[in-house]
């Protein structure tokens, strides 16, 4: 036996003619925080609900801390805690009662009953509310609520479809704090489509989409997957109207793929956005370039790509078609297709680049160059759909 | 056994918990007093015949109200997801809330003692009829429950298991009205399944196990049906 925790394989479900789940097959060791990700239907509840023994996978099976989701549902639903989808409870009960009541289901009565309860009530801060009816309470209140049913019985896995949706800010941070303090000595399963939640709460993210398993990697590992950085240089404007030789000057710096000024903050500066071609330091190469081209350098920032990016390009086809995946070897063959795609763009790119470093020193006026720009961003585009959307993302961040 | 315990209780309550109870009760002891002790001195007789009568009249409308919500409620609200995933299974959360619904219906049986009681005070009661009209009931009372709680595990409209269970109640209630009309061939057959001709010998004081076996049947049979609707979510 591995140290698994939980084990998936080759899970199925159909419901009818359609597929939610495909071979899904995944293993979480002890002590793990998992983060479920994926576009609403993609399979992520009812992967949960297998797991839970709610409902039965059509094909493969699962097992949860040694116990088998046909064989033994009991010992599989002994060993879980659970949060559904917007915590359904028993809203006409008052907290406690309701807690009295899922320690009961759970076999606790009594002292031993009592004692749990208030462990769980303090677990989750929900002392002040204990003797108020649910329905009267916030939504992040009924959250915890649902934690502390999910931990009475202090299982070793906790299963939370969602956790954070619907809850403002504070409240999500809140629960986040929770869940990572929760997970320290747990097993725990986070479905959720909140990409930054993943980053800060989870160990290892597994994205689904479509039903099928597209990535099973830490966060880190995810982001360095799509080997891209973005560059923000900020650039002293001495009003000369030189931007344009500047941004060239940066354009052909080795490594940089593109260069896209972006609106300056403050008056007297010029910002630039510069995508990568590879996954090098592009720094020193940039810093270099001020000093030989006696532009002054007021900031650069080297921005890792965030997960939705990463997120989107693995859930998405190119072009927004969907396009079956068949498992996730072939998925890594498409990610490599798609790096080939790119590097044949590039080399298109430089020889662009080198047409329009020759117009630039026939002293070009600037629409011209504005003209070129355009037809580059739409041309060159269509080659790579996904890291074109990515850096509109991050535009929208900022 | 404890689960089956556990569930019932919290079904219960939560009729007290809520204004369903209060609103179900308070209605159906009013009309039943009012149906009832407007013929009573008519009749000029110490019999709480009429009352068993008009008690299973009025169940035909009120069981299908307290059971609509057992399933369709908490699948609406996604509090059977919760329910189901503790180490429960499903023939105990069905069972559960079957007994959960008869302790609201015992309360209602219990509430109309004080009739009996002053019946008894007008005149010399027969006990015989009396505990034969009530164990009645209680046989009729738990088709109905089993009807409405096999309704409600079909939706999670409150209201389609509502008018479903009402439907089937109302069918099992006058099924055996237009006989005379009916095929004379079908007429055994519609006479067997309505439930006024097996609570007949039971109000005049005969308990019979053909009756008490066909109340019983339709329960388990409706109990069953709801059972098999709930597994069925696991292979849909």
């Amino acid at each position: 036996m591995s140290n698994a925790m939980i084990e998936a394989r080759d899970l199925s479900k159909s419901y009818g003619p359609v597929d939610a789940l495909k071979d899904v097959s995944f293993e979480v060791s002890r002590g793990e925080v998992l983060g479920f990700l994926g576009p609403n239907g993609a399979g992520k509840t009812t992967t949960m609900k297998i797991l839970t023994c709610f409902i039965a996978p059509s094909g493969g099976s699962a097992s949860v801390n040694g116990a088998d989701v046909f064989d033994d549902p009991m010992g599989v639903r002994r060993s879980i805690g659970y949060l559904p989808e917007s915590t359904p409870l028993y809203t006409e009960m008052l907290v406690l009662e309701y807690l009295e009541f899922v320690a009961k289901m759970r076999g606790y009565t009594g002292s031993e009953a009592r004692k749990r309860i208030k462990k769980a009530a303090e677990q989750t801060s929900l002392g002040d509310v204990i003797a108020k009816e649910i329905r009267q309470l916030s939504k992040g209140y009924r959250q915890r609520v649902g934690l502390a049913q999910a931990l009475v019985h202090e299982p070793p896995v906790l299963i939370l479809d969602e956790p954070m949706s619907g809850l403002d800010p504070n409240q999500a941070a809140e629960i986040r704090e929770l869940i990572k303090e929760i997970g320290r000595e747990r097993t725990v399963i986070l479905s959720t489509h909140d990409l930054g939640e993943v980053q800060v709460t989870c160990d290892r993210v597994l994205i689904i989409s479509k039903g099928q398993l597209v990535a099973d990697d830490s966060p880190e590992e995810l982001r360095e997957r799509s080997g891209k950085a973005s560059y923000r240089v900020t650039v002293a404007d001495d009003e000369k109207g030189d931007d344009k030789r500047i941004r060239d000057l940066l354009g052909k710096v080795k490594g940089v793929d593109r260069v896209r000024p972006r609106t300056a903050d403050a008056k007297g500066e010029l910002i630039f956005a510069i995508t990568p071609t590879g996954s090098q330091d592009l720094r020193r190469e940039l810093f270099r370039a001020a000093v030989d081209g006696d532009f002054v350098l007021l900031g650069l920032e080297k921005k890792a790509e965030g997960l939705d990016a990463v997120f989107r390009d693995l859930t998405t086809g190119e072009s927004g078609t969907p396009k079956k995946r068949e498992k996730k070897a072939s998925a890594e063959d498409k990610k490599a297709e798609a790096r080939a795609k790119k590097k044949a763009r590039d080399e298109a790119k430089k020889a662009e680049e080198e047409q329009e470093s020759d117009e630039e020193e026939e002293l070009e006026s600037p629409e011209a160059a504005d003209t070129d720009a355009d037809s580059e961003g739409a041309g060159a585009q269509d080659a790579d759909d996904g890291s074109d959307d990515s850096d509109d993302a991050d535009e929208e961040k900022k | 056994m404890t689960n089956i315990r556990t569930i019932a209780g919290r079904q219960f309550r939560s009729y007290f918990n809520g204004p369903i109870a209060y609103i179900v009760v308070s209605v159906f002891l009013l009309v039943l007093g009012f149906l009832f002790w407007q013929t009573f001195f008519l009749n000029e007789r110490a019999t709480a015949r009429e009352m068993f009568n008009y008690f299973a009249l009025i169940n035909y409308f009120t069981l299908p109200a307290v059971t609509m919500g057992l399933l369709a409620e908490e699948k609406r609200t996604g509090t059977i997801e919760l329910l189901i995933t503790m180490p429960v299974t499903d023939a105990q959360v069905i069972i559960g809330k079957f007994l959960g619904v008869l302790g609201l219906y015992l309360v209602m049986m219990v509430l109309t003692l004080p009739y009996v009681f002053s019946i008894a005070s007008l005149g010399e009661l027969d006990g015989g009829p009396v505990f034969a009209g009530y164990f009645g009931l209680l046989l009729q009372g738990m088709a109905l429950i089993g009807i409405g709680l096999a309704c409600s595990s079909f939706t999670d409209n409150q209201l389609i298991a509502f008018f479903a269970a009402l439907a089937f109640s109302v069918f099992f209630f006058l099924v055996d009205k237009f006989l005379p009309l009916m095929p004379r061939g079908l007429q055994p057959i519609l006479e067997f399944i309505s439930f006024d001709s097996h609570l007949d010998l039971m109000r005049r004081g005969v308990i019979a196990v053909r009756d008490t076996l066909f109340f019983l049947s339709v329960a388990g049979l409706a109990v069953l049906i709801a059972f098999r609707s709930l597994e069925s979510r696991r292979w849909s």
